[in-house]
């Protein structure tokens, strides 16, 4: 009688090698590179004379310095010129599979991925970005690298690790309109911490979690990484298989039915035993906000701002003073009083086609309030781009008064030309509040979708189960 | 990577929980396609009051004096005592190569994120983790003492402090080895290459989906 949690069959059918020591080598089946962090890797690999060892596992696309405006000019800024062009240099040099900047499948990595495919159950992926945690939703082994690994699986096709601990997150009941992924993620870092799965592997299980979708699911796994989980994983259900069912890189024909049938088995035991489970009450969870500069400082929609003076522990209340400076935020103050004047839904967090519909239903029909600088929808793909565009939900935003961007990583870390300036306030569908993420100086609160779309209308935050009514 | 096996230097107390990778190195500097230059922009943010770029003259910049590492005392720290969860978000290298450049040898901390904790092992750079009443006792001693120095010997697992006290620390032993030897893990891989080709000629029989898909 077998026992296993879903990790603990993704490690096992991927070990290479164990040494003495219990460090694993394990097999990696898919490698997702971008532009920032493989070109010191590539450089490696042709100091030391080494070829890719699997070119066919890899593939490539710029997301993080490309701009979401005006593509035909290709890119300005020089120095994120220099990076992207390294990497087609690269990918060209080496015949890696790469979606080039004005392809249409070009998105985000973790957007691209999954729709394309190329993400499949039962599979390792690793890319060197700390959100490959996403992929995990489709019951693989996922997880971000750094550059020295995007070398070493370069090279070997391998990672040297030791094996994590096994967490449990069971989310069990109904959400209630208007509550989605993205509060439900949010709401599991606020419990755990933002170290909270220090050291583990997470899998998000119970009622509520299968009966998110894919979209719903990766946004989940994805900000797994924000509770210090370096791998966050769901098991396979239906949900997962219809979505893979014809994608361009999934199996075809008598060889889907094979993988079908496998991937019958990539689920935890009924007798798995964790390290550590937490249960969440769902029907209980409220829309949340961040308030802080850390994803764990995130309350409830209804909430006030926590008094420091409060807090027991001084380094913690000294962390809380910080960011309330930092935020130009009052203890007391109800979160619904917080005015963002920038607004951006995007992001490998948020920026699916789901995502975008939920925003649009916020937004149909209403304009986006004077207050607001700007708001920026930015597609998580040009695949995601294109089937928004045949919804119709292009036109409500830019009727409202958003702006519609081409595809990447754009105002979720601010590497090209999309950011905030020092003092601004953003309601975000990204995944880090940290100090200066979305340009130094800027302030950040994580929403969900629809919230971000609401506090563009209505100028702040509001319930969005109320909006809705 | 350079070989590790005693270090001693001059100790600075960073005194913040859950110092992100961005904190450490903001988005700008990761345009270089290089793996040096990045020490000059560590904590770019929390260094300097005005907004930084690459290739920008640091010594014409407004420096933040209440940030330790700009306080002179502190000058010439290569060993950096930090709170919980140091190293936290991105996955960015980076980082810790910009702690590198910075010449930050060892990072003691109660906790370390993941990601970061594997990247400064693959640098040279030596996580040390300890106890954070320890870790509370160290911020209290060395703010109260100029010029606190200790010394980290790696093949004894321990810490000679200020005061001439020892303490021990863990330390994976796999890790150890790479760091006292300097040496280069994907050269260590590649002894097992049959080994991973015989893996590999396995996982194609029971799983072919998983090969031959992008190229």
């Amino acid at each position: 009688m077998s026992n296993k949690t879903l990790y603990d069959k993704l490690w096992d059918s991927h070990l290479v090698r164990e040494d003495e020591h219990g460090t694993g080598l394990i097999y990696i089946d898919r490698h997702l590179i971008h532009e920032v962090t493989s070109p010191q890797a590539f450089e490696g690999l042709r100091m030391a004379g080494r070829k890719p060892w699997r070119i066919d596992s890899i593939l490539a696309v710029p997301d993080h310095n490309v701009p979401t405006t005006r593509r035909d000019e290709g890119i300005t800024d020089p120095i994120s010129r220099i990076q992207v062009e390294t990497l087609d240099q690269n990918c060209a040099e080496l015949g890696i599979t790469e979606f080039l900047m004005n392809d249409p499948r070009q998105g985000i990595v973790h957007v691209i991925g999954p729709e394309q495919g190329a993400t499949l159950p039962g599979m390792t992926v690793v890319c060197g970005d700390s959100h490959t945690s996403t992929h995990g939703a489709f019951g693989a082994l996922a997880f971000g690298i750094g550059t020295s690994d995007v070398e070493h699986v370069l090279a070997t096709q391998c990672l040297m690790m030791k094996k994590s601990s096994n967490f449990a997150v069971l989310v069990e009941g109904q959400l209630a309109p208007g509550v989605s992924a993205k509060d439900v993620v949010l709401a599991i870092i606020g419990e755990i911490g933002t170290a909270g799965g220090t050291g583990c592997s997470i899998e998000f299980s119970g009622s509520a979690m299968r009966g998110l979708s894919m979209e719903g699911r990766m946004t989940v796994c994805n900000m797994a990484i924000e509770a210090g989980a370096r791998a966050g994983m769901v098991a396979v259900d239906d949900t997962t298989i219809n979505y893979l069912a014809n994608r361009p890189y999934a199996p075809a024909a008598e060889l889907w039915d094979r993988a079908v049938a496998s991937w019958a088995q990539l689920h935890s035991d009924p007798d798995a035993v964790f390290d550590r489970t937490v249960v969440l009450d769902a029907a209980t969870l409220e829309p949340q906000v961040t308030w802080g500069t850390s994803p764990e400082m995130v309350l409830p929609v209804g909430g006030v701002i926590p008094d420091p003076d409060k807090e027991p522990d001084s380094i913690k209340r000294e962390g809380i003073r910080k960011a309330l400076t930092y935020m130009d935020l009052q203890p007391g103050m109800a979160i619904t009083d917080i005015r963002p004047d920038h607004v951006f839904i995007g992001s490998c967090t948020n920026a699916r086609i789901e995502d975008l519909r939920a925003a649009a239903g916020a937004v149909r029909g209403r304009k986006v309030a004077d207050s607001i600088k700007q708001a920026l929808v930015v597609p998580g793909s040009g695949l995601v781009k294109r089937q928004a565009e045949s919804e119709g939900l292009d036109e409500i935003f830019k009727t409202a008064g958003f702006e519609w961007r081409e595809p990447g990583c754009s105002m979720c870390l601010a590497m090209n030309a999309d950011r905030l300036e020092p003092g601004d306030r953003c309601a975000s569908t990204s995944n880090r509040n940290f100090e200066g993420r979305q340009g130094q100086g800027g302030r950040t609160h994580l929403v969900s979708p629809a919230m971000a779309a609401a506090a563009a209308v209505t100028g702040h935050f509001s319930d969005i189960r109320k909006e809705q009514d | 990577m350079e070989k590790f096996e005693k270090h001693s230097g001059l100790v600075v107390p960073l005194d913040r929980h859950n110092v992100d990778t961005d904190a450490i190195i903001p988005k700008q500097f990761l345009k270089s396609i290089k793996r040096s230059g990045f020490g000059p922009h560590l904590f770019d943010e929390w260094r300097y009051h005005d907004h930084g770029e690459p290739g920008m003259d640091n010594s014409l910049r407004k420096k933040n004096p209440d940030f330790v590492l700009n306080h002179p005392r502190y000058e010439g720290a290569n060993i950096l005592l930090a709170r919980h969860n140091f190293g936290c978000g991105s996955s960015r290298e980076h980082a810790v190569w910009a702690l590198l450049d910075h010449g930050i040898r060892v990072i003691l901390a109660p906790s370390f994120a993941d990601i970061f904790s594997n990247n400064c092992f693959k640098n040279g750079v030596l996580p040390i983790v300890l106890d954070e009443d320890i870790i509370d006792r160290l911020f209290t001693d060395v703010e109260a003492t100029h010029g606190y120095q200790m010394t980290i010997d790696l093949p004894a697992q321990q810490i000679h402090l200020h005061e001439g006290e020892v303490l021990s620390f863990e330390v994976d032993p796999f890790r150890k080895d790479c760091h006292i030897r300097g040496l280069d893990d994907i050269g260590l891989t590649l002894e097992h290459a049959a080994e991973i080709r015989g893996f590999e000629e396995k996982h194609r029989q029971t799983a072919p989906w998983l090969f031959d898909k992008t190229s």
